[in-house]
């Protein structure tokens, strides 16, 4: 006998829902923080924001793009020294970290006309090079001079209690934009699309996708994002020394981060985020040992737990905190499948769609 | 004559990035994986050599004899635990794990070592300064020279392994297809093992030219690895002579470079490999993948 199954597609759960309104709520309790917390308190706050962008950005790349960059430093890098040019230039501070975010994020359309061109590890390192290439070439700029780097001595227009509040409130802001970005755009055609690009590139192009055009959006969402990150990390570090911030170790941060947490899961990178500063709080004064841990972390949950923290969590217990994804709720009709008389309850059983497996072995 | 000079010496560099590239290109040709802990590998053998020249008063060369086969295990050892598990959780897990490897093989060398740069030079007597003086501008090092013909060694003995040799007709046919090549009877575990032992032992041989011709720290992995995938992608065409081709490219492009100015070595080098790699993604649309896709051996 033909069962009247109803199926619906559906993306909040009550369990989302309520996440959501915690997650709101929390956000809410933090946008309060320099009059909440200590100033101690305000500079790690700052310091966390700053992290969960990159999470999030390189998560969106790496995990649901499929695009592994070992160079994402290069727009880390270029959003600061761009923000101290602004500021040298004229341009108010903290309207310049934005400004300078904006624009390196204009300048990497170019490049990935470029860029997007490589596959796989070839790509991954294609971007160290750029990062590289683009290291040399901010040296020899004279307001930098090498490697001896330059300042934000702009930020003197402020006083430290000033500074350091709006500051916060920069990292707070674009910590909650670069999120809810990356929310809207899972959640709309394009994350399906760039999910789709993840799984197999043919395929997707194959149903209509627009491969190159999909890639490139999510490759500048991340290029400003990380720029952001940049000019923030310059905000609060005050000095600009390229070394620093073309360094690779970001990039050792950023996988850390994502694997940790959980490549391509939205919360995972939060996650990643929060783990990845635990471990610097309790470990950064132990000198080396700090990052080999990163290290054997990384190597550790890419062989053992690819799916990361929270994506283990998520495959076990089929709990989603935020609607990334889309739910089907099968609900038993009027005769039950078992010849049950029907019940005053549906049957329902979730079944995410939205795969966040890596790409099968080429 | 000066500029002369300089092409020489960059030939001559270009002949050591031919070295500390073919390691890499015949990993990636092979198992389609770059192996992102490259550089750091090559600087671990540079400090094996320096330890035993340093506490047991060995010779680098001497001391090659040890770790060569020292490397060739180290990377029997990695293909089998980490590089096999790595690619069965998909084709882009393992530049993560060779990635969290470089950082740990960086730092824990680190931890070892100090930051203090070392060099083999002291070690080999005067082969780290003497040279053949061609004309009153020309001049080449005898180890460049031997660094050179090291690498072009490495190159022949490569290609004669892989079209004589029956394990060399093993990889081959495990990389062009490693399913029907177990239906003959070939264990891909065994060949890709062995693939990346002989791989991991140029590694070697690349960190004791390295810490032979300059200085290494901890952290000169990473430099080594652009190099070396510079060198590879510049070359390309999947032969192991194209990998001695862009080494010589990259050599070249970078002592010219230096001439013009002090940062321009690297500049150059890096502009050099962006460009060609632009030109062949724009004439061909090629990737590294279809770059590599023949068979090493075939020249």
């Amino acid at each position: 006998m033909m069962s009247a199954n109803t199926i619906k597609i559906e993306s909040w759960s009550p369990l989302s829902k309520m996440s959501a309104a915690l997650a709101v709520a929390i956000l809410g309790a933090l946008a309060a923080g320099p009059f909440l917390f200590s100033a101690n308190m305000v500079d790690q706050l700052i310091t966390l924001f700053i992290y969960v962008i990159l999470a999030a950005m390189w998560n969106a790349l790496a995990g649901y793009g499929g695009l592994i960059s070992v160079g994402q430093q290069l727009f880390f890098g270029l959003g600061a020294y761009a923000a101290v040019r602004l500021a040298h230039a004229g341009v108010s501070v903290y309207p310049a970290l934005l400004l300078a975010a904006l624009i390196v994020g204009a300048a990497s359309v170019p490049l990935s006309a470029f860029m997007l061109r490589l596959k796989g590890g070839e790509f991954a390192i294609g971007m160290w090079v750029t990062a590289e290439a683009a290291h040399l070439f901010v040296n020899l700029d004279a307001l930098v001079q090498g490697e001896t780097g330059t300042s934000l001595i702009e930020l003197n227009a402020y006083d430290t209690e000033t500074r350091r509040a709006f500051t916060y409130w920069a990292a707070f802001a674009a910590m909650t934009a670069s999120l809810a970005a990356v929310f809207l755009l899972l959640r709309s055609r394009t994350g399906a699309a760039i999910q789709a690009i993840r799984d197999d590139e043919a395929a997707a192009a194959s149903v209509g996708v627009r491969v190159f055009a999909t890639k490139r959006m999510i490759f500048v969402l991340a290029a400003t994002g990380a720029a952001l990150a940049g000019s923030l990390w310059l905000a609060t570090a005050v000095s600009f020394q390229p070394k620093t911030y073309f360094s690779v170790q970001w990039t050792a941060y950023m996988i850390f981060m994502a694997l940790a947490g959980g490549l391509g899961t939205f919360e995972g990178a939060i996650l990643g985020a929060v783990l990845f500063f635990a471990l610097e709080t309790v470990l950064g004064a132990s000198g080396v040992w700090y990052l080999i841990s990163l290290g054997g972390a990384a190597l550790g949950f890419s062989l053992f737990l690819p799916r990361g923290v929270w994506g283990t969590l998520e495959d076990r217990f089929g709990v989603r905190l935020l609607p990334v994804g889309y739910r089907l709720k099968i609900s038993e009709g009027p005769d039950g499948a078992n010849g049950r008389p029907a019940s005053a309850t549906p049957d329902e059983r979730m079944m995410p769609t939205d795969s966040h497996c890596p790409a099968p072995p080429a | 004559m000066i500029w002369i000079n300089q092409i020489v010496q960059g030939v001559l560099l270009g002949g050591y990035y031919a070295l500390i590239a073919c390691g890499l290109s015949f990993m990636f040709s092979v198992m389609r994986i770059i192996n992102l802990a490259h550089g750091s590998l090559a600087v671990l053998a540079a400090f094996a050599l320096w330890l035993l020249a340093e506490q047991a008063d060995i010779s680098p060369f001497l001391g090659l004899l040890l770790v060569l086969p020292a490397m060739a295990a180290l990377g029997w050892g990695l293909q089998l635990l980490v590089l096999e598990r790595a690619l069965r959780a998909g084709a882009l897990i393992p530049i993560l794990s060779t990635f969290g490897l470089a950082i740990l093989t960086d730092n824990i060398l680190f931890e070892g070592f100090g930051a203090d740069t070392r060099s083999l030079a002291p070690y080999i007597g005067s082969l780290s300064y003497d040279s053949w003086t061609i004309t009153d501008d020309v001049y080449v090092g005898k180890l460049a020279a031997l660094t050179f013909a090291a690498a072009a060694a490495v190159l022949v003995g490569l290609h004669l392994f892989l079209t004589r040799t029956q394990l060399g007709r093993a990889i081959r046919a495990t990389a062009e297809d490693a399913d029907t090549a177990g239906f003959v009877g070939l264990d891909a575990r065994v060949v890709n093992a062995t693939a990346a032992a002989i791989a991991m032992a140029t590694v070697g041989l690349a960190g004791a030219f390295l810490a032979m011709r300059a200085t290494f720290d901890p952290y000169a992995g990473a430099p080594q690895l652009i190099f070396a995938f510079e060198a590879t992608v510049i070359g390309g065409a999947g032969s192991l002579w194209g990998t001695l081709a862009g080494g010589v490219v990259l050599g070249v492009a970078q002592s010219l470079g230096a001439k013009i100015s002090p940062q321009g070595f690297l500049i150059t080098g890096h502009l050099v490999f962006l460009v060609t790699l632009f030109v062949r993604l724009a004439i061909q649309g090629v990737g590294l993948s279809r770059l590599l896709a023949k068979i090493p051996g075939r020249a």
